[in-house]
C-alpha cells in the first residue's frame, strides 16, 4: 500500500524493543555499565546513517518474516544474547504494543506523534553519548522532512498499511490485560469516551442550511459515547509536549511481561496462507534485506568484554517450556536462504556476515559458504 | 430499534479499508451476496434470509511484479441494465468477474506511468452508471468502461479528469431511481454520479457517451472516504467524523452532522442514510424534504455500538432499510442487524 510505512514501523517497533530490554536488564540485575553498553550499541546501530538511508527509501513493507530477521540482528548488535524463545517473546510484545498504538491513534497523523514519543524516550537512554544523540536528532529531521508535509489522506493510507500488517495478531499481553486495554479474547478495547482527535467536533449535532447558506435548524441527537474535545494539538517539533501518551514507556521495573499463547491466533487458514508464500518473492525480499542489514554497521566487540544472556522469562525453565509449547501457527519462520540460487545475493550476504561475529557459539570449520548459510538459518 | 441477528462467519478477517462490504440483494432468489476484502484475497459468500451461509468463494488479486502479494482495495457488485458484474480493484489493476465470481471477464493492468516513486499505485472506487462501470485511480483519474450486454468485450471508453488526489469512492444514482423518475424539465443537468477523493473534493457528473462535470464541491482538509447519491442528494462522510448532505446539481450544503468521533468508513443510502465509522458506531438517519422550502432534513433514528470493533464496512441488506450488515477490522464475521 503506502511506500512510506517502513520507517515508522521500524522505529516504533525498535522503540518498544528498547523499553522491554531496558526493563529486563534492570529486572535481571545486569550491571549498570553493561546494560548501558547494550542499549547504546543497539541504538547506535538502529540510527546508523547508512542504515537510515536504506530504511527511508520509498518501498513496500517487508513480510513479518523479513522484519523479524532485522530485529534478530539488531538485538544481537551488542554483547547480549537472546535464546529463540526469548526473542520470540520480545517480538510478540513489540508487535502487540505497536498494533495497540496504531489502532488507538485518534487521527492517522498521530502515528507520527507516537514515533516522536519513542524517539524522545530513546534520547533519554543515551543522554551521555552526544554522537548517538546527534544521530537520533538527524533521524528526527528526516521524519519531519518526509512526513511533516503529508496529507491526511496519505496518513490514512499509512495507517491502513500498518493495520494490514498487524491483521489477525491477537496475542494476549499481561500488562494490557491488567490495564484493561485488551480483552481476554485478545482484542483491544476501543473506548467510546475521552478526548476526540484534533479537528473532530463532539458528535451530537445536526445543522440544516438554506440555499443562501444560513443555518435554519439545529438539532441534537444522542450519539452513544461520552467524548470531550481535544485540549490541544500535540507538538511535531524536535522538543515539545506530544499530548498523546501512546508510545511512551509503559514498562516500569516491576510490571508483568507475560504473554499468553493459547487461543492467541485465529483464522489459521489465513495465517498459513502467508507462511507458504512463494519463494520467488522471498528472493527479491532477500535483496532488500541484504541492503538493509548491510547498512547496519555492527561493531565488532572491542576488548575482552564477556557477553551475557538475557532472559525474557522469569526463569530458565520457563524459557525452555515456552520454546516447547509455542503454537505452530505462531512460529516466526526466518527467511529460507537456501531457496535462492542467486550468486550475487549470496555474495552480498557473505560480505555482511563477514562483518558479524557471534560470540559464544562454536562454528564448524566447513567451507565459508556453507558456514554462512548455516549461520543465517540459525537465526 | 434493531436487534443483533446471527453473524455470518468469514474465512478471513476484514482488512482495515473503507467501504469494505459490498452487498448484492437478490430478492427474487431469496438470496443476499456479501463481498469482503481480507487483504490479498477477497471473499464472496451468499446467504439465505436468516443469515445461513450457503456458498462461498475466494478471489485473489492478480499477481504482478513486486515484493509482496498485491493487496485488494475494494470489491463491489455493479448492477447494469442487462447483467451484474463483480469488480475487484487492487494495487495491480482492475479485475471484472461474472456476478458469482466464477469467471474473470476482464483485466485491466494499472499503468504506473507518471507515478513518482513515493506514490502508492492502486485502483479504488467502483460504481455502475447505466451501461458503464467507473473505477477510480490513485492519480485522481476515473476510468469509464463500456460494458456490453453480455460477453467480455469490455472497452475503456473515457478517462475523467477532475481530481488530483487518489479517488476514495464513487457513487451513482441507484438503477431503480432512474427507472422511476419523472421526466425532468432540465434534462441537461441530471447529476447521476459523484466521485470523492483523499483531499475531500467531490465532483458531480452527468453520465453519457461522454461524461460531463457538473459541479465541484471542495474539501476542507480531510479525506472523504465514502460518498452516496440518491434522488439528487449527495451524502458524504469525512475523515473528521462529519456527514454532509449537498444538493447534487448545485453543490449547495444543506445538512452538516457531527456524527462520529473518528473517521467515517462507510455510508449507505436507501432510503434511510446509514453511517459507520472507526469509532465503533453505526448510525441510521431518516431523510425527508421539508414542506416549506423543499430542503433536505435529517433526523437521527438509531445508533448501534459494535463494541471494540473498528468498523470498516456497512450496508443495508434490503431495499426498505430494515436490516443492515457490518464488517470490522480483524473480525472474521459479518455482523447482521434487523429492525424489530
Amino acid at each position: 500500500m503506502s511506500v512510506r510505512t517502513l520507517p515508522l514501523l521500524f522505529l516504533n517497533l525498535g522503540g518498544e524493543m528498547l523499553y522491554i530490554l531496558d526493563q529486563r536488564l534492570r529486572a535481571q540485575n545486569i550491571p549498570g555499565d553493561k546494560a548501558r553498553k547494550v542499549l547504546n550499541d543497539i541504538i547506535s546501530t538502529m540510527f546508523n546513517r547508512k542504515f537510515m538511508e536504506e530504511l527511508f527509501k520509498p518501498q513496500e513493507l517487508y513480510s513479518k518474516k523479513a522484519l523479524r530477521t532485522v530485529y534478530d540482528r539488531l538485538a544481537h548488535a551488542s554483547i547480549m544474547r537472546l535464546n529463540q524463545a526469548s526473542m520470540d517473546k520480545l517480538y510478540d510484545l513489540m508487535t502487540m504494543a505497536f498494533k495497540y498504538q496504531v489502532l488507538l491513534c485518534p487521527r492517522p497523523k498521530d502515528v507520527l506523534l507516537v514515533t516522536f514519543n519513542h524517539l524522545d524516550a530513546i534520547k533519554g537512554f543515551i543522554q551521555d553519548s552526544p554522537t548517538i544523540l546527534h544521530q537520533v536528532d538527524e533521524t528526527f529531521q528526516q521524519l519531519t522532512e518526509i512526513y511533516g508535509g503529508l496529507s491526511a489522506g496519505e496518513f490514512q493510507l499509512i495507517r491502513q498499511t500498518l493495520l494490514i500488517f498487524f491483521q489477525d495478531l491477537h496475542i494476549r499481553v499481561s500488562i494490557f490485560l491488567k490495564d484493561k486495554v485488551q480483552n481476554s479474547n485478545g482484542r483491544f478495547v476501543l473506548p467510546v469516551s475521552g478526548p476526540l482527535p484534533w479537528g473532530t467536533k463532539v458528535p451530537g449535532l445536526v445543522r440544516t442550511f438554506n440555499n443562501k447558506g444560513e443555518e435554519v435548524r439545529k438539532v441534537e441527537f444522542k450519539h452513544g459515547g461520552s467524548y470531550v474535545a481535544a485540549p490541544k494539538e500535540g507538538s511535531f517539533e524536535l522538543y515539545g509536549d506530544r499530548v498523546l501518551k501512546l508510545g511512551t514507556n509503559m514498562y516500569s521495573v516491576n510490571r508483568p511481561m507475560e504473554t499468553h499463547m493459547s487461543g492467541a491466533s485465529e483464522n489459521l487458514a489465513a495465517q498459513t496462507q502467508e507462511s507458504i508464500a512463494p519463494n520467488p518473492l522471498a528472493k527479491e525480499e532477500l535483496n532488500l534485506l541484504a541492503r538493509l542489514i548491510g547498512g547496519m554497521e555492527i561493531k565488532k566487540p572491542s576488548g575482552p568484554e564477556p557477553g551475557f544472556r538475557l532472559n525474557l522469562f522469569t526463569t530458565d525453565e520457563e524459557e525452555e517450556q515456552a520454546a516447547l509449547t509455542r503454537p505452530e501457527e505462531l512460529f516466526y519462520e526466518v527467511i529460507n536462504i537456501q531457496a535462492t540460487q542467486d550468486q550475487q545475493t549470496n555474495e552480498e550476504l557473505a560480505r555482511i556476515m563477514g562483518e558479524f561475529e557471534i560470540l559464544d557459539q562454536p562454528r564448524r570449520s566447513a567451507s565459508k559458504g556453507d558456514d554462512l548459510l548455516a549461520m543465517m538459518d540459525e537465526l | 430499534m434493531f436487534r443483533r441477528e446471527r453473524s455470518i462467519p468469514l474465512r478471513g478477517s476484514a482488512a482495515a479499508l473503507c467501504n469494505n462490504l459490498s452487498v448484492l440483494q437478490l430478492p427474487v432468489r431469496n438470496l443476499t451476496h456479501f463481498g469482503v476484502v481480507h487483504g490479498p484475497s477477497a471473499q464472496l459468500l451468499s446467504a439465505a434470509p436468516e443469515g445461513v451461509p450457503l456458498a462461498q468463494r475466494q478471489l485473489q488479486a492478480k499477481e504482478g511484479a513486486g515484493v509482496s502479494p498485491p493487496l485488494i482495495t475494494q470489491v463491489h457488485w455493479c448492477v447494469l441494465p442487462f447483467r451484474v458484474l463483480l469488480v475487484l480493484t487492487s494495487h495491480r489493476g482492475i479485475q471484472m468477474y461474472e456476478s458469482d465470481g466464477s469467471v474473470m471477464v476482464y483485466w485491466h493492468a494499472l499503468d504506473a506511468g507518471d507515478a513518482s516513486l513515493v506514490q502508492a499505485v492502486f485502483a479504488r472506487g467502483i460504481a455502475a452508471s447505466g451501461h458503464f462501470i467507473c473505477v477510480g485511480m490513485w492519480s485522481g483519474r476515473v476510468l469509464v468502461f463500456d460494458i456490453p450486454a453480455k460477453g467480455p468485450n469490455i472497452v475503456l471508453s473515457e478517462e475523467l479528469a477532475g481530481h488530483q488526489t487518489p479517488i476514495t469512492d464513487i457513487a451513482t444514482e441507484p438503477a431503480q431511481g432512474q427507472l422511476d423518475c419523472k421526466p425532468l424539465e432540465n434534462r441537461d443537468c441530471v447529476a447521476d454520479m459523484v466521485t470523492a477523493d483523499d483531499s475531500g473534493l467531490l465532483c458531480v457528473w452527468q453520465s453519457g457517451p461522454e461524461f460531463k462535470l457538473l459541479t465541484r464541491i471542495p474539501g476542507f482538509g480531510v479525506p472523504c472516504p465514502s460518498v452516496q447519491l440518491w434522488q439528487g442528494t449527495v451524502a458524504a462522510g469525512y475523515g473528521n467524523g462529519q456527514v454532509r448532505l449537498y444538493e447534487a446539481s448545485t453543490g449547495t450544503l444543506h445538512v452538516q452532522i457531527d456524527a462520529h468521533a473518528r473517521a467515517i468508513c462507510a455510508l449507505d443510502l436507501a432510503p434511510e442514510l446509514l453511517s459507520a465509522a472507526e469509532d465503533t458506531f453505526v448510525h441510521i438517519w431518516q431523510l425527508s424534504r421539508s414542506p416549506e422550502g423543499g430542503y433536505i432534513e435529517v433526523e437521527h433514528c438509531h445508533g448501534e455500538c459494535v463494541p471494540d470493533t473498528q468498523v470498516c464496512g456497512a450496508r443495508f441488506c434490503d431495499p426498505s432499510g430494515s436490516s443492515f450488515a457490518v464488517t470490522g477490522y480483524d473480525l472474521a464475521e459479518i455482523l447482521r442487524f434487523s429492525s424489530m
